[in-house]
């Protein structure tokens, strides 16, 4: 309560200082070195990212964010439903600037195994580290931003948060200074201030603002599709140190631990049928799920045999290859008013940066939730631009200068573009019951299961 | 063949730029030719002017502008009228577009301001990493537009940008203006080295001299006003270009004369050095070179890198002795010194 009394107070105090430094420099706007826009995930990340690196230490830092700091006082005993599946590289980006700690001092659950089947055979993936690595964690957003804001707001001194603060317009410098115009990127607020910066990042989510405002194009399409999420309570106590994931021919289904009791579902499926789940009641909806992940309803007897056939070819040549198929564990009940749909969609921006902007996370690339990268790619952005622009800050750099925006947009193209190819052709392999692909993707999943050297090597990719 | 005739003049964009900044921002040196330093201007307004002109400033655009002007620059007459002032003020402001003329001098950034940062920094062990060079004073010798300065400045040094050229001075203190704590940390001032000498003697940690030793109508002398406004201990960075037949083959008979890029009579081979000689120059004038080492330009990735050839481009860094007191007749000297610059200067 004492520490929450103090960072009030701080935070009064800097609105203070704010409002005395706009009175005094009635010279112009005030120059920043970079300003963030969107307090999400993501761009909290990037703050923190920035004001923890030892080359940006004197550099100015603001973030924008639309909405309230969000209160948290204490831990919500109630398991939220919007939860994210953390790699093992983004964790490291947490830790190093301290917010991994705030997060295992609040509430986390790792997982040691993957588990990917589909609906139409008895095709199975898994995906397993060695019993002391965690494959990666399942953790609540709020408590994400929640340790992102704390360790925030430990550098108030260089870097500034502005909540309900609201863009309403970007005026963008010409491509180099002519003496005349102000060479920064100027933004006006909807309370009328204005200011300059010599680096925005657009951290504004997939319908970014910073993107548009920038004639920045990009390639999208929607999947017909939404997401239902939902916190489910489990029959009985178990490990829970399985994510599980099931092909069903309307959508991937999940299931991800969040305790010994309790799990977290995404249930990405028709717009209709997501409609109907949300306002089903709780018993029938518990069923749905259930029987989502036990039927065999969609098995056809041919690609059965054919699959078991594969399966016993393998076993003979590989005896010790795959791992054995577990069962996941049965759903007693969905926690109160914990259901809710939203739509989902592809988008990529063909570029992420221009002279001054850079994008990151879903403002640059929109993926489906089916892999569990979307907010991963954008720490892996945050990641990467950081080290660019501290490299850069220590040869004594223009921030905003396009050539070493260029080799983030470089380097993360090259891993996220690969990356969204692959979650959608999965998407697209799976969202169909023809025997000849369901045939095809029945041989080509387990194969791929028997082949520890490729399984590997995704594991590798996919928890960057 | 029109294509790769482009091409090749797109990969020798650069080192026209190259040439374009020596020439202006050392002029003043030329001491006893200063005409020819003006009459190559026209040439250059002009293409700039071109380049000003069309504000898509496409790459191919500009080499084809620039190509067209080449053979109009022989018909243009020897003295600047008021118009060619007017379009050289345009080509001026082309010194902060990374991507324009100016482009090789940008990216000779990303060796020249480590090589300069990790010098200095590796002499003062108690240094921030946040502001590395924070308290050293550093004179930029022939700063042009502040693209070396301005670098220095951000990473906290307090550093003087002089240039001969009042026009470029006016760019670079217009540029920094923009910025609040460059404009603390550095200060332009339209001046030579020699000029500077009375008023700084002993006062700066470090000095730099891009691109600028070539142009230098007396090096010795150049050398002397630097040792002059040097502190005991202090730091020399030169970067220039050797004197070998690869040097010549590459700035005079491709850059001038087969491909015109440069008009003929911008550098002079001459007054290229080596480096043994600038080593022989330092040394008998109280230096003490602590490093050499090459520098590549590859037209194609646009970047610079470090050789240990140093046949074309090379860096030096050389430190002012400490404890060893000049002679008495020091004094005399820089009279001496005085008089050649003011000889210089008229």
């Amino acid at each position: 309560m004492r520490c929450l009394g103090g960072s009030s107070l701080s935070r009064l105090l800097r609105m203070l200082s704010q409002s005395q430094g706009r009175a005094l420099s009635s010279t112009g706007p005030a120059v920043y070195d970079v300003v963030i826009s969107g307090g999400g995930m993501v761009g909290t990340a990037m703050a923190c990212a920035l004001g923890s690196d030892p080359h940006l230490q004197h550099k100015k830092v603001l973030l924008l964010e639309a909405g309230n700091r969000k209160p948290f006082d204490h831990l919500p005993e109630n398991f939220s439903n919007r939860v994210s599946s953390i790699t093992p590289g983004s964790a490291t980006l947490l830790a190093s600037f301290g917010a991994w700690d705030h997060i295992l001092a609040m509430r986390l659950k790792p997982y040691k195994r993957m588990q990917v089947w589909d609906a139409c055979s008895d095709a199975l993936i898994t995906f397993d580290k060695d019993a002391l690595e965690d494959m990666g964690y399942i953790v609540e957003n709020d408590i994400i931003i929640e340790a992102l804001t704390k360790q925030l707001e430990l550098m108030s001194d260089h870097v500034e948060v502005m909540y309900r603060s609201r863009a309403l317009s970007y005026s963008w410098p010409p491509p180099y200074n002519n003496g005349k115009a102000t060479p920064w990127v100027e933004i006006e607020l909807a309370d009328g201030q204005r200011l300059h910066t010599k680096l925005l990042i657009g951290a504004d989510g997939h319908n970014s603002m910073v993107r548009s405002a920038a004639g920045m194009q990009s390639v999208q399409w929607n999947y017909n599709h939404a997401a239902v999420v939902a916190t489910l309570h489990l029959s009985e106590a178990t490990d829970n140190n399985v994510a599980w994931q099931r092909f069903l021919p309307t959508g991937p289904i999940a299931l991800l631990p969040l305790s010994d009791t309790c799990s977290s579902l995404v249930w990405s499926t028709s717009p209709e049928h997501a409609s109907e789940l949300v306002s089903m009641d709780e018993e029938s909806f518990v069923d749905t799920v259930n029987s989502a992940f036990w039927s065999n309803e969609n098995h056809s007897e041919f690609i059965t045999s054919a699959g078991s056939l594969l399966h016993s070819a393998l076993s003979f040549f590989m005896p010790t290859g795959s791992s054995p198929r577990q069962l996941p564990p049965s759903v007693s009940r969905v926690e109160q008013n914990s259901r809710a749909s939203f739509p989902l969609g592809l988008k990529h921006a063909t570029e992420y940066i221009r002279h001054r902007v850079a994008l990151i996370g879903d403002a640059a690339h929109r993926v489906h939730p089916l892999a569990g990268q979307g907010v991963n790619m954008g720490f892996g952005d945050v990641a990467c631009l950081a080290h660019h622009l501290s490299q850069a800050a220590f040869n004594g750099s223009d921030l905003g200068s396009t050539k070493h925006l260029l080799e983030y947009e470089t380097e993360r193209q090259r891993h996220n573009l690969p990356l969204m190819a692959a979650v959608d052709l999965l998407k697209r392999l799976y969202n169909t019951k023809q025997p000849p692909i369901v045939l095809l993707r029945t041989l080509g999943l387990q194969a791929t299961n028997a082949l520890t050297p490729v399984k590997e090597q995704i594991m590798a990719f996919a928890s960057k | 063949m029109a294509t790769w005739f482009g091409r090749f003049c797109l990969s020798l964009r650069p080192v026209r730029a190259l040439y374009g900044l020596r020439n202006s921002c050392t002029a003043a040196y030329r001491g006893y030719n200063t005409n020819r330093a003006t009459c190559s201007l026209p040439y250059l307004q002009r293409g700039s002017c071109l380049l000003q002109d069309r504000s898509g400033s496409c790459n191919e655009n500009e080499n084809r502008g620039n190509i067209c002007h080449n053979f109009r620059m022989y018909a243009t007459s020897q003295t600047v009228d008021p118009l060619e002032m007017r379009k050289f003020q345009a080509w001026v402001q082309k010194w902060w577009d990374e991507e324009g003329m100016f482009s090789v001098l940008h990216a000779m950034n990303d060796i020249r301001v480590p090589f300069i940062r990790d010098s200095l920094m590796s002499r003062n062990y108690e240094h921030d990493v946040g502001c590395p060079l924070s308290g050293v004073n550093i004179l930029d010798v022939g700063c042009g537009g502040g693209l070396l300065s301005e670098p220095l400045g951000r990473l906290g040094a307090s550093v003087t940008g002089i240039d001969p050229l009042e026009d470029n001075i006016k760019i670079a203190a217009q540029h920094k203006s923009f910025d609040p704590v460059l404009d603390k940390q550095v200060q332009y001032k339209s001046c030579t080295v020699e000029e500077l000498v009375d008023g700084h003697l002993g006062y700066f940690d470090a000095i730099v001299a891009s691109e600028v030793l070539e142009h230098v109508a007396d090096v010795e002398s150049f050398i002397q006003s630097c040792f002059q406004v040097l502190k005991p201990g202090g730091s020399l960075f030169v970067t220039t270009i050797n004197k070998t037949q690869l040097s010549y083959a590459l700035a005079i008979v491709v850059a001038e004369k087969i491909l015109g890029i440069a008009p003929e009579g911008t550098h002079d081979w001459e007054k290229f050095i080596h480096p043994e000689e600038l080593e022989r120059l330092l040394e008998s004038n109280g230096f003490v070179v602590e490093s050499l080492k090459g520098m590549l330009y590859n037209p194609l990735s646009g970047s610079w890198s470090w050789i240990s050839d140093t046949s074309v481009n090379y860096a030096m860094h050389a430190l002012k002795t400490v404890a060893q007191e000049q002679p008495t007749d020091m004094g005399g000297e820089s009279e001496q010194e005085q008089q050649k610059v003011a000889e210089a200067s008229v």
